[in-house]
């Protein structure tokens, strides 16, 4: 196994699967002015896919390219956490997930800025500075939305009992995690785990929500070993293209 | 679901790249002033217009009464001499 294209797969993955299932709210947002702030987000991350899948084709050295990665490959071969492939269900869910993943990458990214590795210290600096935006707006919505109305902050306390077992499967190390801290390409994951737990202990405690107690985690998505029945509805529809067009370009 | 209601009207100015002042570059609806500053940011700095926003809350502007329109300007209309277009500029001085 290569580790280093894995860990490449599971940076451009994760941005991706959240990259678009956060554009499914395009035209359909609760106001314009969210409607245009969540297409910006998601081409944000769009944007990031470009640069971790583009580096990782070329680690691969198959010559696949970025867009060979995002849109011909198959469920299992996909390396992202299952946080961000389970469906947006309401503005709510998709605010609270995008906090969630926010949390993690804002202290990630910035260790990644000292990668041993040029490139991916390049695209994690580039990346941080859209992160650390995502953040100010993801978590100032959870807030609002938490400590709004009696409607809103039972919707948020939904999203959050949902969502709650999917947070903890990125900050479980495996072997790629392992290699990736012995070659000082990113530090282990489970070492940004208090970091992300201040971060949300504060806003949810804001939002007025509470946080559940169980530790249990779902797994499986970092690794491609299981993900949920989501990732395939969502890959049908973001792969239809290159489906029944194999190669067709602008 | 009805925004505009539950939402004020923000009006927002933003400073360009090369600009002087703000400008008046439209409105948008939100919570509070923190919320209006980051829809501005997000409906009008994505082709990286500005280096500067501010937002004003549309109820706080005091505006001119179209249906005074008559005292309040017709009167500047025949006093031309308010233009400085009656001085010779001496060749030294320049362009103004």
């Amino acid at each position: 196994m290569n580790h280093l294209f894995e860990f490449l797969l599971r940076q451009g993955d994760n941005a991706l699967v959240l990259g678009h299932r956060t554009s499914e709210w395009c035209g359909v947002a609760p106001a314009l002015e969210e409607d245009i702030a969540l297409a910006n987000t998601a081409l944000d991350l769009i944007g990031q896919t470009q640069l971790w899948l583009g580096y990782a084709a070329e680690v691969e050295g198959e010559g696949r390219t970025a867009n060979d990665l995002a849109f011909r490959r198959d469920a299992y071969d996909f390396r992202n956490m299952l946080m961000v492939e389970v469906p947006n269900e309401d503005f709510g869910r998709t605010l609270m997930r995008q906090f969630f993943f926010d949390a993690f990458q804002v202290p990630w990214l910035d260790a990644l800025q000292t990668s041993s590795d040029q490139r991916v210290a390049e695209i994690a600096a580039k990346s941080l500075k859209e992160a650390k935006y995502h953040i100010a707006r993801s978590a100032e919505t959870v807030i609002a939305l938490g400590d709004g109305t009696e409607d809103s902050n039972a919707r948020m306390q939904a999203a959050l009992a949902y969502l709650w077992p999917y947070t903890g499967e990125v900050f479980v190390d495996d072997d790629v995690d392992r290699a990736m801290a012995d070659q000082g390409v990113a530090p282990l994951p489970s070492t940004l785990r208090g970091q992300w737990t201040a971060t949300v202990t504060e806003t949810l405690t804001n939002a007025n929500l509470v946080q559940p107690e169980s530790g249990f985690a779902h797994a499986g998505g970092r690794s491609g070993k299981r993900h949920t029945e989501h990732l395939g509805h969502m890959l049908a529809t973001m792969q239809t293209l290159q489906r029944s067009y194999p190669g067709a370009v602008w | 679901m009805s925004t505009s209601k539950e939402w004020p009207l923000w009006e927002v100015f933003i400073r360009g790249q090369h600009g002087m002042s703000h400008r008046h570059v439209g409105s948008l609806h939100a919570a509070d002033a923190e919320h209006a500053i980051r829809n501005a940011r997000d409906v009008y700095t994505r082709r990286n217009e500005g280096v500067s926003i501010w937002v004003v809350e549309a109820a706080q502007i005091t505006a001119s009464s179209p249906s005074e329109k008559g005292p309040l300007y017709e009167p500047a209309r025949d006093k031309v001499y308010r233009h400085p277009t009656f001085y010779d500029i001496p060749e030294e001085v320049g362009k103004m």
